[in-house]
């Protein structure tokens, strides 16, 4: 399809504006721009039939099973979306008195209570926009309290092999040097490696768990004893908190503090670019460094993001909290749990599960041999199940499994679909042995089929050429 | 997959030979093809020191950055600046694009010869 500029009619538009009816006032020459700018000219139809047929290209959560490793895409409550549409809520000013969004600040407060009941942690900041941000501010309390005690000596961030890429950018970004640990054959923290690299020098470690291959470790509660023991602090990483939310909790293993994807866990629609919200949870002792917002006022504090953040991403997730309220939030993680452990056991057999054990919330397939016996790789796999209708699972990560596929049902798929996708599974693992071809060239129905990555990478074209 | 019989390799699939007092590092055949497609290399600067067993760069393909490991310590004496603006040539020519030369090198990891090389690569 033409692009959004190819489709532009010089002087067409979309709506009419009001007569101004207050005095025009120029803009200071200085700060003027030379060349108006090159924005689209079109009719509202035309905008609106771009869209929609932009829509109907793409795969979301709406459109069908959505199975990518490591991002839960589970299907949002549209409740969640209605509170957060209403009005109260949406036509409020972050600089606007208190004394006027009461409500606002009560959804925050609540928000915070619950959270931290999760997670078992006694202090939380809504200000860092998302994961990312979220792993970057909770990476400072632990700096801000180990030069608090003058202990300047802590230059390392322990983070295993296994984690996710953002773990050792985020302990980079903070002046860190990052340390990794290589994983035991289970996929878990190997308790030697840790202990051979803890000593004076570092400042805490990064950890998910379960981790990134969907194991529990086992050991928790003594890897948070050991980096303690040698003065560093733990580092909850909340990126998987969907297996386990109302069962254990974080800070019952031990960890000091813990960053929360709202918008992935607590349902906001993610996956295209935001907003999403990377609230920080810690202990008590870490509530001294929590940075300062305009609600839990602490002068001399840094910011880390305006005002409170995403708030309308907080209010979607105090809905989703209050409607599954206690006995609802442990359910959605077991039914996570076993949606992955039955998604596995009904796709053994063909593909073959990197760790034959129970899972937790997702599970990595290693189709290293199936790839040596057909020549059809992961990606083969991956883009095949888009002809299915399918979203291909996460692939070739975590990095310590070889062509791998990594599956996260999560807890609103329906056993029939969860049937339905294992037969998927089934065919192409049959296909791949009888007409290898058709998958090395899949996906055929769609409208673009398998994009040059190494080119987009290598030379890419991020806006449109006007010459 | 291509071993050059003159060079000497380390078990993180560097290659190494000796040139004018220099050690001259790049990356194995059989290490560009396992990386796939590189899209990105970033390297150290003249005069940084290296630590045998340790990174001194990075590549990286559409499916993951990965680190440079050197095979010796010593210090950094030119970079292929080349490789910056064309990381694809250690794809298409491994041998050909070499990454770093290193002076005055005090420790060398563990070498394989080309045949152990072979021996190594088959067991990987």
């Amino acid at each position: 399809m033409n692009l959004i500029f190819e489709k532009s009619v010089k002087g067409r538009r979309s709506c009419i504006l009001p007569k101004c009816d207050v005095e025009p006032v120029a803009l200071p020459e200085n700060l003027r721009r030379e060349t108006a700018p090159r924005l689209p000219e079109m009719s509202e139809t035309d905008v609106s039939r771009h869209y929609t047929e932009l829509n109907k290209q793409v795969h979301g959560v709406n459109c069908g099973f959505y199975p990518l490793g490591s991002c839960t895409m589970k299907y949002n409550p549209r409740i969640d979306e209605e509170a957060a549409a209403m009005e109260g809520f949406t036509n409020v000013h972050p600089l606007a008195p208190k004394s006027t969004v009461r409500g606002s600040l009560e959804v925050l407060d609540t928000l915070r209570a619950d959270l931290c009941e999760i997670t078992g942690m006694d202090g939380m900041t809504f200000q860092p926009a998302a994961g990312a941000h979220g792993e970057f501010t909770g990476v400072l309390l632990i700096k801000q309290y180990h030069d608090s005690r003058n202990d300047t000596k802590r230059c390392k961030i322990i983070v295993p092999d296994s984690a996710h890429g953002t773990n050792p950018a985020t302990a980079a970004m903070c002046g860190y040097q990052v340390v990794n640990i290589p994983s035991a054959p289970n996929g878990c923290v190997d308790l030697e490696a840790l202990k051979s690299v803890l000593g004076d020098d570092v400042a805490g470690l990064m950890l998910t768990n379960p981790n990134t291959v969907g194991i529990f470790d086992e050991n928790i509660l003594e890897i948070t004893k050991l980096v303690h023991e040698a003065g560093g602090l733990c580092y909850y990483d909340g990126a998987n908190l969907n297996a386990i939310m109302g069962v254990v909790r974080p800070g019952d293993m031990g960890f000091d503090c813990v960053h929360l994807n709202l918008h992935k866990t607590f349902a906001t629609p993610h996956g295209g670019g935001g907003p999403g919200a990377g609230a920080v949870g810690c202990k008590e002792f870490l509530k001294p460094f929590l940075p300062h917002s305009a609600m839990m006022e602490m002068p001399g504090r840094i910011q880390v993001r305006a005002f409170m953040g995403n708030f309308l991403v907080c209010v979607r997730a105090l809905a989703y909290v209050m409607t599954l309220g206690r006995e609802g939030i442990p359910e959605a993680s077991t039914n996570a749990v076993l949606n992955a452990n039955y998604l596995m056991s009904r796709i053994k057999g063909t593909f073959t599960p990197a760790f034959d054990r129970i899972c937790m919330h997702e599970f990595v397939l290693d189709l290293s041999q199936y790839e040596k016996e057909t020549g059809v790789s992961a990606l083969d796999v991956a883009k095949s199940l888009i002809d299915w209708g399918m979203h291909p699972p996460t692939m070739y990560f975590p990095l310590i499994v070889h062509e791998a596929l990594m599956l996260e049902p999560t807890e609103t798929e329906s056993i029939e679909t969860l049937d339905w996708a294992a037969d998927v599974f089934r065919k192409l693992y049959e296909l791949g042995r009888t007409d290898p071809e058709t998958m090395h060239g899949a996906p055929h129905h769609t409208p673009i089929g398998r994009p040059d990555e190494v080119k987009a990478a290598r030379s890419p074209i991020v806006r449109y050429d006007f010459a | 997959m291509t071993i050059k019989p003159e060079l000497q390799y380390s078990k993180d699939h560097e290659w190494l030979k000796e040139e004018d007092g220099l050690t001259v590092i790049g990356i194995s055949d059989f290490a560009q093809d396992a990386l796939g497609d590189l899209v990105f290399v970033n390297l150290p600067e003249v005069g940084d020191a290296v630590t045998a067993g340790e990174a001194f760069g990075d590549v990286e393909s559409v499916k993951a950055v990965s680190d440079l490991l050197s095979p010796v310590s010593g210090t950094v004496a030119e970079i292929n600046e080349e490789l910056l603006d064309a990381p694809e040539k250690l794809n298409e020519d491994p041998y050909g694009a070499w990454i770093i030369k290193v002076s005055d090198v005090t420790a060398t990891e563990e070498l394989l010869d080309a045949a152990a090389y072979e021996a190594f690569c088959a067991e990987a």
